[in-house]
């Protein structure tokens, strides 16, 4: 540690020119405190993106026009919109009669990041496991950077190539009735978040010690056996980690489902129908959105929900890992 | 069941598991291939002239130039921040004090923001905020308080700052303690053993961070949909206020916008080919770097 090396040091006297020495002692403070401005920079602009989200948002709850037309109620509970029909949940902000429900895009958001978990987690969590434990290390290090370079790819690029492709693909091989839904878009979103899981996985499992796996083999286990029944579960916490930033990942990515899910604000729960989710709206909407109306405060709030939903996932995953993590470091191995 | 046919199955399992990994690298390879195999239809020409009538017509010279712009906007404005942030994390902070603990855990929060939020959060800081003030004070009717190039270059230095961090905290701490001990010893200061010593041991490390940051960057559409980018415009900025044209954008306009989806593929394999450039190639470079980094750092 720095810190605790340099007291001792700095603080025996050099000899050189007074003035020169004084200078770079003034130096040092100057660079102390710059640097110690710049490291509280994360949390000041943590605490703004809150308070400047959130600011935008407020007038839903504090103008009365506002407050009328996207009420509580109005935002979660099913309502008469239309005359003559049953009360439902139904988001068309810009409609006569403004329809406001956060629903179907909460549905949408959900049913997205559930195909990409489904297929991301399994392929994610396997890959891993291969080259953690059966790869040789100079193919390891090769299949381990050509994961990692799928992170590379921009999601608007995977987005082009879910509308261009995968959509006519899936919908061939499936029979499905329109090209753009939630299972594009989810299987789509998988290849933005495999990466993420792979990695992270991979990290959890090299941190297994060895003695693990040798006790293991040592007993007659064999390799298969010993990575899935003794390297995996003490790896757990780890890949619960993983797959926790895989769905904060999933759920407020944005372009691949804005290409990809053919954007209808359907509440229904149906994989093959297209969707839309809270990202996507956002995205969607803004531009058309004026500045300080009722629509502008709606997609800031959604944009408040998407923030405080990753920021309570990645507090309580972070708890329960760590809680989980120092069990381990307790319970004699 | 036997030994031997555990042994078996076993055998079969590490080669399904093998399958897994061969099946991502066949998807990226598939991914790749389908999104640029019409650009060979395409002229220099394409990627050096300004963008015609419609979104199929012309080149993206202005989209290249608005990226780069952007990008390296940014990376002036995230690289001196997040450097120090991280100078300031591992050299000096008391490593478990509260002031370090709770910069650490905001800028893992900070890397978990949705891209979109963080672009929410440059239309209501920078441009709505800082944005209107900034006119207010200058008389201008409205010139920053409009989305603009110099909003979206510093969401996107917001949006890179975890990454910078994260990325040059590791080289710092792959520079030996020896070497601190050596300066400090010879009579130099904090500051000093930091810019003559600390920084220049770390400077490949700290280039890397730069270069994930770029590739990073360039390539995240949803922040600069609602902070500043024109879907049309072929004159190249001429301001920090200007709106201006992106290769990403473009990319989602064409795939999205264009009357005739088959006339524009040429178009948008040329866009997403110039796109991957900045973001694609320079991430393999950032993981080369690394790499090379990491096998220098174990043999000291």
């Amino acid at each position: 540690m720095p810190g605790a090396l340099h007291p001792a040091v700095v603080s025996r006297p050099t000899p050189p020119v007074e003035g020169a020495r004084r200078r770079s002692a003034h130096w040092d403070k100057v660079v102390e405190g710059l640097v110690t401005v710049a490291g509280g920079a994360g949390l000041v602009l943590l605490v703004l993106m809150m308070i400047f989200v959130v600011r935008e948002a407020l007038p839903l709850f504090l103008d009365p026009t506002q407050r009328e037309h996207a009420s509580l109620a109005k935002l979660l509970l099913p309502q008469p919109w239309r005359v003559g029909h049953p009360e439902a949940l139904l988001w068309n902000p810009t409609s006569q009669v403004p329809k406001v429900s956060l629903w179907p895009l909460a549905v949408g958001t959900l049913k997205v990041t559930f195909v990409a978990l489904v297929v991301a987690a399994p392929l994610g969590i396997v890959a891993a496991l291969f080259t953690s434990e059966f790869a040789a290390p100079r193919l390891r290090v090769w299949l381990k950077s050509g994961v990692e370079l799928l992170a590379g790819i921009p999601s608007v690029v995977l987005g082009a190539f879910a509308l261009m492709t995968l959509a006519t693909v899936l919908q061939t091989a499936f029979g499905l009735d329109f090209r753009l839904n939630a299972l594009v878009a989810g299987v789509a979103m998988s290849l933005a978040i495999v990466p993420v899981i792979y990695t992270l996985t991979d990290d959890a499992l090299r941190a297994v010690p060895p003695t693990y796996r040798e006790a293991s083999l040592a007993l007659g286990a064999t390799r298969w056996e010993t990575a899935v029944r003794v390297v995996l579960p003490a790896a757990s916490p780890g890949v619960l980690g993983a797959l926790v930033l895989g769905v904060g990942r999933a759920v407020g990515e944005t372009m691949i489902v804005l290409m990809a899910s053919g954007n209808a604000a359907v509440g229904s729960v149906n994989l093959a129908e297209p969707t839309r989710t809270l990202s996507a709206t956002i995205a969607a909407e803004m531009g058309e959105a004026v500045s300080g109306s009722m629509h502008a405060s709606l997609l800031f709030l959604l944009g408040a929900l998407l923030f405080g939903f990753n920021l309570l996932l990645n507090l309580t995953a972070g708890a329960w890992v760590r809680a989980r993590l120092h069990r381990r470091e307790r319970e004699p191995a | 069941m036997s030994g031997v046919t555990r042994q078996r199955v076993g055998r079969v399992f590490e080669a399904l598991s093998g399958a897994a990994v061969a099946l991502l690298l066949l998807a990226l390879l598939a991914v790749l291939v389908d999104v640029l195999r019409d650009a060979t239809a395409l002229s220099w020409r394409f990627f050096l002239s300004a963008p015609g009538g419609s979104p199929a017509e012309g080149g993206i010279f202005p989209a290249i130039v608005g990226t780069a712009v952007l990008t390296l906007l940014m990376t002036v404005l995230v690289m001196p921040l997040g450097v120090a942030a991280a100078v300031y994390l591992q050299e000096y902070a008391p490593p478990r004090a509260l002031p370090a603990r709770l910069a650490r855990a905001a800028v893992h929060h900070l890397a978990g923001v949705p891209s979109i939020v963080y672009g929410l959060f440059g239309l209501g800081f920078f441009v709505h905020a800082v944005g209107r003030a900034l006119d207010g004070a200058t008389g201008h009717q409205l010139k920053w308080g409009q989305p603009g190039l110099l909003w979206a270059a510093a969401t996107l230095a917001v949006l890179t700052l975890p990454t910078v961090i994260v990325a040059t905290e590791e080289a710092l701490r792959s520079v030996p303690q020896e070497l601190r001990a050596a300066s400090l010893a010879l009579g130099a200061t904090r500051a000093q053993t930091l810019a003559r010593v600390v920084l220049p041991a770390a400077g490949p490390g700290i280039l890397t961070a730069a270069v994930l940051a770029v590739s990073r960057g360039a390539g995240e559409v949803a922040p600069v949909l609602l902070t500043g980018v024109a879907s049309w415009l072929p004159d190249l900025p001429d301001s920090l206020s200007s709106q201006f044209m992106h290769l990403g954008f473009h990319a989602y306009v064409l795939a999205t916008q264009s009357p005739d989806v088959d006339a524009s593929r040429a178009a948008l394999s040329g866009t997403v080919a110039a796109l991957l450039v900045v973001t694609f190639l320079l991430n393999l470079l950032a993981i080369v770097l690394r790499g090379r980094l990491r096998r220098t750092a174990e043999g000291l």
